[in-house]
């Protein structure tokens, strides 16, 4: 049995530009999914699997109606839309690279998978 | 009552047809088209420069030509769109040739502006207007280069008010995404400007159709599932109380579930207890999704406080030359070729004379797209060498940008895609977010008939 999943086993994501600042929202497929990445998915996480980007600091908001997270990764996109000199100048693609997160093996996995 | 509001473009630059698509595929009461994203206004402030009709979304005229069929079947559909950019009123004089020629002269377009500032900025600085940045607090008296152009962004009265005074397509300068839609409903439910809470509403349907697709299936990680080539377009059906469903034409590709409102809702948001416009701070935490149906889902719930006493402003300043040049690398060990190859390109340079402020290398291929997480797999064969400098002198940029087709004959084996042409240096533009006293804007409305608005000044 695997002691790790993968955060795209439980949750999807978009991800924009807010100036030189990226937004990064992760969606819990089920309520449960969403408990556990209350507790899990913490801002230290989240800054140590984007420390690549630069960031100064991560902050994250909570909307539990929706089973989602919002992140913003400040500093993130190395000068933003017009002066990025990233082929992502407007961090499109951390939704798709948050997919990759490894979390520990939660116990009702099956609880949190989409439907 | 129920009032469907379609947004049929996402940026300047989106699918041409998807505007008709949607008003022949669905029932609408306005169609909405948002071509703005923060920095557009500074290209649109610079083709201005250069020819004094220009600066608005060009795009806009081949889409409305696309439309004059179903708008002469369809008396009812109206037209709300920022396509005016830096300059309404022409966009509105070249939008009613179009309608004049079309035997539609008699309709009436809105025209809204006073959003751009620029002019006026010394004065408001003298009145006690610091323009301090949001992320920085230095006050813009500190900033050195020159202001390409800066737009308070207006709200939804203005639209409101166009719409009241009979206008049939409203044409606006700089206004919150979200007010294009707000605007229609505060017309056509006669909501009062403290109605927090409905505003709220209208302001989390127009965030999520705002971008187009994105809310109907594209930018969907299960994109696998669905048929994203005729896409349909969102259209959100608002109620009287503010609630709304967002949908899309039946029988179009893509897919409206609670994923894909759930993704959009959070697009590109800060503090989701407070979604500022200039119409309401909006509580986007107290916001409910449920799927009522196929390619139908509900937003509730949303809540809304007193608008903010101060517009958001969209400044922006020239901040030096940027260009980026690519090559396709092929060896057992493309990262490290590719490496060489930039230091090669760059040392040609620096004994040319032209050291840059900043530059940035990608091996694209090797996992460098999101710098930090991925190495390069083991029998990577080729990697995208992608070169990008910045610097305050064009001449050093323009230099750069002719140090990349040299390399096919004086550089390593093994280099392809060179031959597309040089690349191009581009102006920066950089955005200083701030803020702005509302009494100290003076928004504009003037509606008449295109028949007027196409004659000569």
């Amino acid at each position: 049995m695997a002691k790790t999943i993968l955060l795209s086993q439980i949750a999807h994501a978009r991800s924009g530009d807010k100036g030189n600042h990226a937004n990064l929202g992760v969606i819990a497929y089920t309520p449960a999914g969403f408990e556990y990445l209350r507790d899990m998915l913490t801002n230290e996480r989240v800054a140590d699997f984007f420390g690549g980007l630069g960031c100064s600091r991560v902050e994250r908001f909570e909307l539990p109606r929706l089973w989602a997270l919002n992140f913003l990764l400040y500093d993130a996109l190395a000068g933003g839309a017009s002066r990025s000199l990233r082929i992502d100048t407007q961090g499109k693609l951390l939704s798709t690279a948050i997919a990759d997160l490894t979390l520990p093996m939660p116990k009702n996995l099956s609880a949190m998978q989409r439907r | 009552m129920t009032l469907r509001i379609a947004n049929g473009a996402g940026f300047l630059g989106d699918n041409l047809d998807a505007p008709r698509r949607l008003v022949e595929s669905a029932s609408l009461d306005y169609l909405t088209l948002e071509y703005l994203a923060e920095l557009t206004l500074s290209i649109l402030a610079r083709l201005r420069e250069k020819n004094p009709a220009a600066g608005y979304a060009e795009d806009f005229m081949t889409v409305l030509a696309s439309l004059l069929p179903a708008l002469t079947a369809q008396p009812s559909l109206k037209i709300v769109t920022n396509a005016g950019g830096m300059n309404p009123c022409a966009c509105a004089q070249a939008a009613a040739r179009i309608l004049a020629g079309a035997g539609l002269g008699g309709e009436k377009i809105g025209v809204v502006d006073g959003d751009d500032i620029l002019a006026e900025l010394p004065a408001l600085q003298s009145a006690g207007c610091a323009f301090e940045n949001l992320d920085t607090g230095e006050p813009l008296a500190s900033l050195k280069q020159p202001i390409v152009s800066a737009n308070a962004y207006l709200g939804a009265r203005e639209i409101a008010a166009a719409l009241a005074s009979g206008a049939r397509f409203v044409i606006t300068g700089r206004v919150a995404d979200a007010s294009l839609t707000v605007g229609p409903a505060v017309h056509e439910f006669g909501w009062k400007w403290d109605d927090w809470n409905r505003l709220a509403g209208a302001s989390v349907a127009g965030h999520v159709i705002e971008c187009g697709a994105q809310a109907t299936g594209g930018f969907y990680p299960h994109w696998r599932e669905i048929d994203l080539a005729d896409v349909g377009y969102p259209i959100a059906e608002l109620e009287a109380d503010g609630n709304s469903v967002i949908t899309k034409p039946e029988g179009s590709g893509g897919t409206v579930n609670r994923e894909t409102v759930a993704e959009q809702l959070l697009y590109e948001i800060g503090d989701p207890a407070h979604y500022l416009t200039p119409d309401v701070d909006a509580d986007f935490t107290t916001v409910e999704i449920e799927p009522l149906a196929r390619d139908r889902v509900a937003i509730r719930g949303a809540t809304g406080r007193a608008a903010p006493e101060r517009y958001k402003v969209s400044l922006a300043y020239r901040d030096g030359y940027l260009a980026t040049g690519q090559m396709l690398v092929y060896d057992r060990k493309p990262v490290e070729k590719a490496r060489a190859c930039a230091e090669i390109i760059l040392a040609r340079l620096k004994a040319a004379g032209c050291e840059f402020r900043r530059v940035n290398v990608e091996c694209l291929g090797a996992g460098e797209a999101v710098p930090g997480l991925h190495s390069p797999p083991p029998g990577l064969r080729e990697v995208m060498l992608r070169i990008s400098v910045h610097d305050p002198r064009r001449e050093a940029v323009e230099r750069f940008t002719k140090e990349f087709a040299p390399l096919a004959t004086s550089g390593p084996a093994g280099l392809a895609g060179y031959a597309s042409g040089r690349p191009q240096a581009r102006p920066v533009f950089t955005y200083w977010p701030t803020l702005v006293p509302k009494s100290r804007v003076a928004p504009r409305v003037r509606v008449q008939t295109a028949a007027a608005w196409s004659e000569p000044d």
